[in-house]
């Protein structure tokens, strides 16, 4: 198996909790610079696998590669993240006590961010420019000086996403980025991804459908930990056994 | 390009530092020195060295401020670095005694009455100025150092961190009662004489004493304000809101926890060797559970998370805690407890907290942002 | 006539008078006897002459006749000569004083060792042996050879024997240094080591060496045995401070494991439970019987565990409940609840305060040789099992404990189905607090009850709780079983300060280790 079109692929990952597998047997790969999606019923192991490519969950077993070959398993999500990983979560994950611009300039990819650099550093222009920028693009120019708690719930998600889109990464992974927005935000969500699809490859994990046929190009179902189905938005809304998992009519056969 | 100015570097703040600068260095030694006795602007001697100890402690409480109001650490036993750096110090003293001691010997006295022949080794390096000095912030610096990193390396936070903590305090309390530490078991160092060559119970010393104290606790609080408002003190208050967010911004959390723990245990350190001279006894006392509670309250009272606070709270507390126990001796656990209730469930922002936020209130008018009419009702 | 051989009788015979009395039965040896009683009683007890004469020699200045006296009054009196020799020794001069006091204590053991208590007769028997009179053997022998309870019966052999060292037959001398090793009687090692030391002197004769030679076997072999009872007594005493960790440890995970609230007044509502207890036994010296004051115990369980829930119940009231979630606070804030109890106890109750153990709860078992595991520990370690239980019952078999887990794990659902979550805090919180009262009242029995006696066991609970794991019973368990018996373990080799300190290192570093703890909750609950 040629791993040279694709930026990450995750080979029989098991996560076994206790006796219940949250991932079971999990084939996925995803290309450079593509937008897939993943989508499945309740519990199906979505967000884990997430969890397991960011490292914030180590895998029970299976295999992770990353761009060159790079094996994921048994980094922790620091390093992950500095090889170019970056994750979006699906509650809100940002630094309410700080303001929306010091937010993004934390999240600045730098050559170092230890602890003396981080102290003595102080933002170059160059840097500043990159965070104006993206404040465009997430539409948060106005509000880059009011603490980042005080955001609506969307707007907390575009800065969020912001924040990942600083680090620059080669791989986004974003979990349920729409969930709780107007119609209107997630539009303006879907044109953000695709827009952000032609510079890096990206996962989205999201319920909404409407929402997914705007981006997906190709989707992945998930259900009780394996894959089920990949195709396109049609051809997996046309599968049956797709129909019968989600109506919980049928079970995955491991 | 806008940049917003941390509340911190405000300018107001400035300000009040360098009055309050001015009237800590300059217009208190001078209240001690210039009215006459009898005068009701003068400063008595005691209670220049009362203030003395307050600033020491202030010391003490800005660096919990920095690990607990900023990095959201809660540290049960800052008492530890503080007695660390205290007993130095008080080695030093101790040794310049000579002697003058009771028992005339160059051995202090509790290693005379406990039969100890010739000095101890560790006790070597504190015979000099120096020894004591750099002692005094290296030793707390260096155990913050082996105990952060065992316990911030394997995750160990929040609560978990708490309590060990406060079995370290405890443990500390019970080794320095020992006599076979040789470290004067629960009677601690005391009596002593001089420092350098300066006679300790010359007003003049502990003028100089003071006038050091205001100086330290003002270099101490500019290293903080240098610490809070540099892109690291932003990872600080990152750690503390969303730590794992911190991981996915590719920072090693442990190791920002570790610097400021081991900066704490550093302040913790110089405000002990800036009390013992001061207060001139050090004893096990000063180290346990309830003290290391007790630099908490300060900061609770005070405001945490404004570096201000701490030192105010610092002051507050123990000033309020002389004036009390000298009317209502056996009421003043009572108080504590009930300032450590009252501060936690009604008032966490503190003093200046609650400063601050009224102050904000009065000044900015509410803002609709832009985006909510757009949404149409969306609830955030 | 044995004028000694009366006494024994004459118990005996009351004794069986009285069960004849008592349960009906026709004995015939009693029948005989109190004929034989009967006879004895109607005459005059008027001591043998001899025995006035060494009375007044008693008296004596010259220090050889006053010794004669003793002697005779050793080989012939008997306890009924006690009144007057006490009289005597009230007014008479030291000399005689010092002459007397064997006497008085050779014939009150004597008479004790028939006595109707089984502890009378072990402590006299001891005494004899330390009188060091050999005229007690004798008695000894006899007495043992009626004693049924064998842990007496062992202490009669063991001073015999002992006293039987000083003989002059060698054969006696060596048959007691085996007896004594077989008796493996910690108490005679002094005297053996004498015996080695005379063998090793340089004008020892081979009989001295004979008899080194055989303490030495003797001694290595008490040794031995006793190195195996301070063991066994160790791992008992270790079993039983954490029994008591163990109840503390219980409640605080109870509250902190499922309710996510760290009490650091828990230690407080402990002594709550004693002072109750404390309270309890005052009312009942000041308004029962003396006869009813052993029941003060039982009564005061209900008493600690109710005084300590209520105070559980209002402080969960006033100022828990509005810090649920934030562990920082609700530690901070019950600390501060911590000091106002401790400085009200101080203040109303001064700083010492005693329980008395009730009747049922003093002394102890001797299981074996060495090993004595008092009643009031063993009751501690029972009562720690039952908690156990009580609480798994509890928790997985009760209604209320349904309701406790499912409100842990998922309040708002909980709120959703019905089930009032404010008032299942509450009685949660209560009961957990109830429980540290309980772990109070048992600890009177072992120790004093003082304002302090919260701050001893918070720190040791606190660490139990965080290296057993949050959230896991097994976990509470185990942990508090290693940290109390690694506590007691450690505690002869270096004192139990640095016990302390050595387990605050070792639990850091198992934490390195293993930071969730013993047990773990795994999952994705396992994040908070």
């Amino acid at each position: 198996m040629t791993d040279g079109d694709r930026i990450l692929t995750c080979e029989h990952v098991i996560v076994d909790y206790d006796g219940f597998k949250a991932l079971n047997n999990c084939n996925f790969s995803v290309h450079y610079n593509e937008l897939r999606v993943v989508i499945g019923p309740n519990g199906a192991g979505k967000t884990t696998l997430l969890d397991v490519i960011c490292g914030k969950t180590p895998p029970t077993s299976g295999t992770i590669r990353f761009g060159d070959g790079i094996n994921l398993v048994g980094k922790n999500a620091e390093d992950i993240t500095k090889l170019g990983v970056g994750r979006k979560f699906q509650a809100p994950s940002i630094y309410s006590n700080l303001s929306v611009w010091q937010n993004l300039d934390l999240s600045v990819k730098r050559a170092s961010k230890g602890v003396v650099p981080t102290l003595v550093g102080k933002s170059t222009p160059v840097e500043r420019d990159r965070i104006s920028e993206v404040l465009e693009t997430i539409g948060l120019t106005a509000h880059a000086p009011d603490r980042a708690g005080s955001l609506s719930h969307g707007q907390k998600q575009w800065l969020e996403i912001g924040m990942v889109i600083l680090q620059e990464p080669a791989l986004l992974l974003v979990d349920e980025p729409v969930a709780g927005m107007s119609d209107k935000e997630t539009e303006q969500t879907g044109q953000l991804l695709l827009r952000l699809a032609e510079q890096q490859a990206i996962v989205v994990i999201e319920h909404d459908m409407d929402f997914v046929r705007q981006i997906a190009n190709i989707v992945t179902v998930l259900a009780e930990g394996t894959v089920i189905c990949e195709g396109t938005v049609e051809h997996v809304q046309a599968d049956e056994h797709v129909r019968e998992i989600y109506l919980g009519r049928a079970k995955v056969a491991h | 390009m806008p940049e917003p100015i941390p509340a911190q570097q405000d300018r107001r703040v400035t300000l009040s530092f360098m009055v309050a600068g001015f009237i800590f260095l300059v217009v208190i030694p001078l209240l001690n020195v210039l009215p006459a006795e009898e005068s009701w602007l003068h400063l008595s001697n005691f209670r220049l060295n009362q203030f003395g100890k307050f600033l020491a402690f202030a010391i003490l409480a800005l660096g919990l401020d920095l690990i607990w109001g900023y990095c959201g650490v809660l540290s049960l036993g800052q008492g530890v670095f503080f007695g660390l750096g205290a007993y130095c110090m008080g080695m030093y003293l101790a040794l310049q005694i000579g002697s003058e001691s009771v028992y005339g010997s160059e051995l202090p006295d509790f290693m005379v009455w406990t039969q100890v022949k010739e000095l101890p080794l560790f006790w070597y390096p504190f015979k000099s100025f120096w020894g004591g000095f750099l002692g005094a912030l290296l030793v707390p610096m260096l155990f913050a150092l082996v105990f952060g990193f065992l316990s911030f390396r394997s995750r160990i936070k929040g609560v978990y961190f708490a309590i060990l903590t406060q079995a370290l305090a405890f443990a500390a309390w019970l080794v320095f009662n020992r006599n076979e530490t040789r470290l004067g078991g629960t009677n601690g160092l005391t009596d002593f004489k001089q420092l350098l060559d300066f006679r300790l119970s010359d007003p003049s010393t502990q003028r100089g004493l003071y006038i050091a104290t205001v100086l330290a606790l003002g270099a101490a609080y500019l290293l903080c304000r240098y610490i809070v408002a540099s892109r690291a003190g932003n990872v600080l208050v990152a750690i503390r809101d969303s730590e794992s967010r911190v991981t996915f911004s590719g920072y090693t959390p442990w190791r920002y926890k570790l610097f400021v723990f081991i900066v704490a245990a550093g302040l913790a350190g110089l405000a002990g060797m800036l009390y013992v001279p001061q207060v001139g006894i050090i004893t096990p006392a000063q180290i346990g559970v309830l003290p290391s509670l007790e630099v908490v309250i300060w900061v609770a009272v005070g405001g945490r998370g404004t570096l201000i606070g701490a030192i105010v709270g610092a002051v507050a507390v123990n000033y309020g805690r002389s004036v009390l126990t000298n009317y209502f001796p056996e009421a003043w656990p009572f108080i504590l407890g009930g300032l450590f209730v009252i501060v936690v469930t009604l008032f966490p922002d503190g003093l200046v907290g609650m400063l601050r936020k009224v102050r904000e209130r009065l000044k900015t008018t509410p803002a609709t942002p832009v985006s909510k009419a757009e949404e149409g009702g969306t609830a955030a | 006539m044995c004028v000694t051989g009366i006494p024994t009788t004459l118990r005996v015979l009351g004794v069986s008078f009285v069960l004849l009395w008592g349960l009906g039965v026709p004995s015939v040896w009693a029948a005989d006897e109190s004929g034989n009683l009967v006879a004895e009683s109607s005459q005059p007890s008027s001591p043998s002459s001899p025995l006035e004469q060494a009375l007044l020699d008693l008296q004596s200045d010259d220090a050889e006749v006053r010794s004669q006296a003793v002697e005779v009054l050793i080989q012939q009196g008997d306890v009924r000569l006690l009144p007057r020799l006490d009289a005597l020794r009230e007014e008479s001069s030291r000399m005689v004083r010092i002459a007397i006091k064997p006497v008085i204590d050779l014939l009150k053991n004597r008479a004790n060792l028939t006595s109707e208590s089984p502890d009378s007769r072990r402590s006299a028997a001891a005494d004899l042996a330390m009188g060091g009179r050999v005229e007690a053997i004798p008695f000894l022998k006899q007495a043992a050879a009626q004693e049924e309870v064998w842990w007496v019966r062992y202490t009669m052999e063991e001073s015999w024997h002992f006293l039987e060292l000083q003989s002059d037959d060698r054969a006696v001398q060596l048959d007691a240094v085996k007896q004594l090793g077989e008796l493996r009687s910690a108490n005679s090692v002094p005297a053996l080591n004498a015996l080695i030391e005379a063998g090793k002197a340089a004008e020892a004769t081979d009989q001295h060496k004979a008899l080194a030679t055989a303490a030495t076997a003797a001694v290595d072999y008490i040794e031995s045995w006793g190195w195996w009872a301070n063991a066994i007594e160790t791992l008992f005493r270790g079993i039983s401070l954490s029994s008591i960790l163990l109840i503390m440890a219980l409640g605080l995970a109870v509250v902190f494991g499922l309710m996510g609230v760290i009490n650091m007044a828990h230690g407080e509502l402990m002594m709550i439970g004693a002072y109750a207890t404390f309270i309890t036994q005052q009312a009942f010296l000041a308004w029962f019987s003396p006869e009813a004051f052993d029941w003060y115990f039982p009564v005061a369980l209900p008493v600690a565990f109710l005084s300590a829930a209520a105070f559980g119940w209002v402080l969960e009231a006033t100022v828990i409940r509005f810090l649920y979630g934030r562990l920082l606070e609700t530690l901070l804030a019950t600390w501060g609840v911590s000091l106002i109890l401790m400085q009200a106890a101080r203040v109303y109750f001064g700083d010492l305060t005693a329980v008395i153990a009730p009747q049922a709860l003093r002394g102890g078992a001797q299981v074996m040789v060495g090993v004595y595991l008092p009643y009031n520990r063993i009751f501690i370690i029972v009562l720690s099992i039952l908690c156990v239980l009580g609480i798994y019952v509890l928790l997985f078999r009760s209604t209320l404990g349904i309701r406790v887990r499912a409100v842990t794990q998922n309040r708002n659902m909980s709120a959703c189905l019905g089930i009032p979550t404010r008032k299942v805090d509450a009685y949660t919180f209560a009961f957990a607090s109830g429980l540290a009262g309980i772990a109070g009242w048992a600890l009177t029995m072992v120790g004093n009850v003082d304002p302090g006696l919260g701050q001893n066991y918070i720190v040791d609970s606190f660490m139990v709780v965080v290296t057993g794991g949050v959230g896991k019973l097994a976990g509470t368990i185990w942990a508090a079983l290693g940290i109390g018996g690694l506590n007691k373990l450690i505690e002869p080799f270096s004192g139990a300060v640095y016990g302390k300190v050595f387990i605050l290192v070792g639990v850091i570093l198992f934490l390195q280790w293993r930071p969730q703890g013993l047990f773990a909750a795994k999952g994705r609950s396992a994040d908070a």
